[in-house]
């Protein structure tokens, strides 16, 4: 009933407002909404969770597999020199394909074609320690989204972002863009910038990609997710990242 | 695929109050939860957390399955000399994890 309830307060304020995209200077990241023992528990390497497949990403960078017999380092090195950076700008255009790709989607790609090893399955626990591992080398750099092939992606995702969709008849936008702050189900709401992915969050015991977090929210709206993999998320987070330019990366985060 | 990460302070005086903290990695399945399809999945946790100072037994717990995935420990003991302080997990389905750090005290 109070679930409900929230709902249905939401719906009301948000007819009253109009989707508005949120002044550059006045984003937050989630992590301004966690309370101080979660604050702490990211803050600290050695309490974060999320730690745990950093560490495990490190061992899985040297580790030679495939038929190729190669490691990650084998080719991009020492990753705190070479991968500095390189999650803030991703999903990345890659030219071959005509598509942007996300960090776990450039995993697999290299995982593939360059070792020559079958692919991971989405939320596989090795491709997350990977790509915490990557992340982690960005942390404290700000998120960069500038480059022009993205364009109509962006555009692609930001419609996805403002459509409402599932049994709920909502948009992302109604929430995170209109509502943040307010409550849902007594949980108050964020404006959905994805400085911390991977991110351990505390619900699901475990570290998850942007991608896993994404269909949770369309579950909750009532939804049909798309599969794993679809362009959808793609440009969702093509345009989750733009939206979220200049912030400050904080992989691995920790989230309730 | 076991991890376990420590945090022993490298240095001490004798008779300091140290603060010694550990995170462990273990999905800590409790045993109550079902699958999709119905089946139960079976308990899966550590089960005891034993810390001993050069061999002399100084923190020992019992887990159970409401402790989260990956539990975090910290507890506090005193310096009283230099040596090893080694950790040991044991668990359901033969978990074993031992780690140990050293201490100098001064």
């Amino acid at each position: 009933m109070t679930r409900l309830g929230a709902v249905l307060l939401v719906l009301a304020a948000a007819a009253s407002a109009v989707a508005a995209e949120i002044p550059l200077a006045e984003r937050r990241s989630s992590y301004d909404l966690l309370s101080p023992e979660t604050k702490a528990m990211q803050d600290d390497d050695l309490s974060n969770p999320g730690s745990l497949w950093v560490l495990e990403g490190e061992t899985a960078w040297e580790r030679k597999t495939g038929e190729a017999n190669k490691s990650c380092a084998d080719c991009h090195g020492d990753a705190k020199e070479t991968m500095k950076g390189v999650a803030a700008r991703y999903p990345a255009f890659d030219a071959k394909r005509s598509t942007p790709v996300d960090l776990e989607g450039r995993i697999n790609i290299c995982h593939t074609e360059q070792q020559k090893a079958p692919a991971f399955p989405f939320e596989n626990r090795e491709l997350l320690a990977l790509s915490a591992f990557v992340a982690r080398q960005s942390r404290g750099l700000p998120i960069e989204s500038n480059d022009a092939r993205l364009k109509p992606f962006i555009d692609k995702g930001r419609a996805l972002f403002e459509v409402r969709e599932g049994q709920l008849n909502l948009s992302c936008s109604q929430c995170h863009d209109d509502n943040f702050g307010h409550k849902l189900a007594g949980i108050p709401m964020p404006q959905a910038h994805p400085t911390g992915y991977p991110v351990y969050r505390l619900e699901w015991q475990t570290l998850g990609s942007l991608q896993r977090r994404l269909r949770n929210c369309m579950i909750g709206m009532r939804a049909e997710p798309y599969a794993y993999g679809a362009p959808e998320y793609v440009a969702l987070e093509t345009f989750l990242m733009w939206r979220a330019r200049g912030m400050k990366m904080e992989s691995p985060g920790v989230r309730p | 695929m076991a991890r376990a990460l420590i945090n022993v302070p490298a240095k001490a005086k004798r008779g300091d109050v140290i603060a010694i903290r550990t995170l462990i990695s273990h999905i800590m399945e409790t045993g109550f939860r079902h699958s999709t399809t119905g089946a139960v999945i079976p308990r899966d946790i550590i089960t005891t957390m034993v810390v001993t100072y050069n061999d002399t037994e100084i923190f020992k717990a019992e887990l159970h399955p409401a402790i989260a995935a990956n539990p975090f420990v910290t507890f506090h003991t005193v310096a009283t000399e230099s040596g090893t302080i080694a950790f040991r997990w044991t668990g359901d389905n033969g978990f074993d994890v031992s780690e140990q750090a050293k201490i100098t005290v001064e």
